[in-house]
């Protein structure tokens, strides 16, 4: 079945919507970084935004995800809260964590994001922890781990695969192959030229996509997701894409061969999606402006909420390092 | 009363856990079929299908997975046959598990335990005897716990797999199997509530772990001489009940600090650098530790002895203390 032809145009324009509200909220904190607003460890997923909506659109609201460093996009797509993202990313007191988490640790456990981490592979674990969770308690959910091609070098990552598969745990792993970890090149970090050949070596099935197509991931997702709901087990995708603004925000790139950047930029997936629905009719260009008219002013109303929040008082220094009965 | 092991109060408190909760699940290395290396779990795989996961050698991923599933509601208790072993997971013990409450802003409640067996005394050497109380006892978010009685293991775990946070559960390996009375009843032992294994008005003894019965035996040697020694066993190293310590301290005057870990950054200095700021007034001599050598835990048995606080060394700090005049 062609997926294309499976989805609405409610469906369609709810992913573009969605992968411009990524991409809106990702670029106003750049700006917010260059006026000191948002400070310390930050990573975008510009370029990237294809791979978390249209994962994310397969998933429940009681179904879980865990995400990387790089998350921002994933929480946005899973329905975090995007008032209580930006006052979280400007370290107010209305942030998702109180200001005290940031934009690597972003949570909101009320739709099943189940938290950004820090550290580089741990979220695989955590990810079958959750799975695992799942099945204990005879739901019929799934929990989606993403992380970037760095993770998957990790023994976190050999480890929780082995452990899904061997419990048959409803999983999806998707792996970001941005091409990077950090500066260094996926040719100089891995033999092999696709990650997922590495799904064999557990007993799960894996696939490489294009990760900026919209159409790929959705349908790849949703079968792997699919297979989990249905107590057969995780699988590995991996998804291949590019940052457009490096590993941090500040990153000067001077790994990056010259023009690749500018390749990567006409496979841009949101593009790659407009256009699609202006060739097929499905939009006029009134209706793709006012899509994207409406992303920008929900970040413009997510912004001035943050702006207008407290900074956390001293006294929160110390609420929450352990729950009190 | 009824004599059990700890070994077998560790089985008591999983079982009965385990029955009211029929979500909470227990995963590590061999605890299943085989019931655990030191027989904690035996049984349980039988009586609780799907709940007890023997895993694959994987650290690191079963720390994740009783976190994962922690931090969505469901109880979850590894084991890690040796406390070494837990490097390989620190990482999902301390950068996740400890922190998520405090970095997610409060969103979290992490219903998790870690177990482990702890300790020198069976001439495994150096990767397979280390005591790492104090290396969790840092990490704030977490709560430590060091049992050294059948009744306060099987209190003190009940309460921690009732705590809703993350609880690193440090079980003395050379204890397993040594008997000591537990009720039939149930009961648990609040986290963070020390214990005085022996009251007495000359000198207090801060012991944990093995030290504890090596410190009451000291006690009842030097009781026959007509010295008084209160031996105090905090059995939670974090947080610690520091009101006892220094209530015990403002009576006798004198302390002793003794465990098995190494001397140096250890629990000791911790407790005197305490009992320093709250009761310097009350010292009638200066404090001790009495601690491990600093020096990995060697194979051979006579090494391995003399690396850990003797009888004898205990003793000796005992009578150094009386004898002190300001």
């Amino acid at each position: 079945m062609d997926v294309t032809t499976s989805l609405s145009k409610e469906q369609l324009t709810k992913m573009y919507y969605d992968m411009w509200i990524i991409r809106n909220f990702e670029e106003n904190l750049l700006d917010l970084y260059q006026k000191n607003l948002a400070y310390g460890g930050m990573h975008v997923s510009v370029g990237e935004e294809a791979i978390a909506v249209g994962a994310c659109a397969n998933l429940k609201r009681e179904d879980t995800i865990v995400t990387s460093h790089r998350g921002h996009g994933h929480c946005i797509a899973k329905g975090a809260d995007l008032k209580g993202m930006m006052a979280e990313l400007l370290a107010r007191k209305d942030g998702l964590c109180k200001g005290k988490g940031g934009s690597q640790h972003i949570v909101d456990m009320s739709v099943g994001v189940l938290g950004a981490q820090g550290i580089v592979g741990a979220g695989c674990g955590i990810a079958v922890g959750s799975a695992l969770s799942f099945k204990i308690r005879g739901q019929k959910n799934v929990c989606v781990n993403f992380f970037g091609d760095g993770a998957a070098n990790t023994g976190s990552f050999h480890e929780s695969l082995n452990m899904a598969a061997l419990y048959s745990l409803p999983v999806v792993f998707i792996c970001e192959n941005n091409g990077y970890a950090v500066s260094t090149s996926f040719a100089r970090s891995t033999k092999i030229d696709k990650i997922s050949v590495r799904a064999g070596s557990y007993g799960m099935p894996g696939v490489t996509i294009d990760g900026n197509n919209i159409f790929e991931v959705y349908k790849t997702v949703g079968e792997a997701v699919e297979r989990a709901r249905q107590g057969d087990g995780p699988t590995l995708i991996e998804a291949v894409t590019y940052r457009w603004y490096g590993h941090y925000v500040g990153d000067p790139c001077t790994y990056r061969p010259p023009g690749e950047l500018e390749r990567w930029k006409e496979k841009d997936p949101i593009l790659f999606l407009e256009k699609y629905l202006l060739a097929n009719k499905l939009c006029r260009q009134e209706e793709i402006d006012g899509l994207k008219a409406a992303a920008g002013k929900a970040i413009a109303e997510a912004l001035d909420y943050a702006l207008a929040s407290p900074e956390p008082e001293p006294a929160d220094l110390f609420t929450d390092v352990y729950f009190e009965k | 009363m009824r004599q059990i092991t700890m070994a077998e109060a560790i089985n008591e408190a999983l079982r009965e856990e385990m029955r009211k909760d029929p979500n909470m699940f227990i995963l590590g290395e061999e605890i299943g079929l085989r019931g655990g290396a030191f027989t904690c779990t035996k049984g349980l795989m039988e009586e609780f299908p799907g709940r007890v996961l023997d895993t694959p050698i994987s650290e690191s991923a079963i720390a994740g997975a009783a976190y994962g599933a922690a931090l969505t509601g469901t109880k979850a208790v590894a084991e890690f046959m040796f406390s070494d072993f837990s490097f390989i997971a620190m990482d999902q013990i301390i950068n996740s598990a400890a922190k998520s409450r405090y970095m997610f802003g409060g969103q979290a409640t992490i219903p998790v335990v870690f177990r482990m067996s702890s300790g020198s005394g069976r001439q495994q050497a150096a990767q397979h005897s280390q005591s790492l109380e104090v290396l969790y006892a840092h990490i704030p978010g977490l709560k430590v716990i060091m049992p050294s009685t059948p009744y306060d293991a099987k209190g003190l775990l009940k309460a921690a797999i009732n705590d809703y946070n993350p609880v690193v559960f440090l079980e003395p390996r050379v204890l397993y199997f040594k008997k000591g009375e537990v009720p039939e009843q149930e009961y648990t032992i609040p986290i963070g509530k020390g214990d005085i294994k022996r009251s007495g008005e000359d000198v207090t003894v801060v012991a944990t772990g093995v030290m504890v019965e090596r410190s009451l035996a000291v006690a009842e040697k030097l009781g026959r001489e007509g010295i008084s020694v209160e031996v105090i066993d905090p059995r939670t190293i974090r947080p610690l009940d520091t009101e006892l310590i220094v209530a015990s301290v403002k009576k006798t005057g004198r302390l002793i600090v003794v465990h098995e870990a190494p001397r140096t950054y250890g629990m000791a200095g911790e407790i005197i650098a305490l009992v320093m700021e709250q009761a310097f007034d009350y010292l009638n001599a200066p404090p001790q530790r009495v601690a491990g050598h600093d020096v990995p835990i060697p194979y051979n048995r006579n090494l391995e002895r003399l690396a850990i606080p003797l009888e004898e060394d205990i003793e000796a700090a005992v009578r150094k203390s009386l004898k002190y005049a300001f």
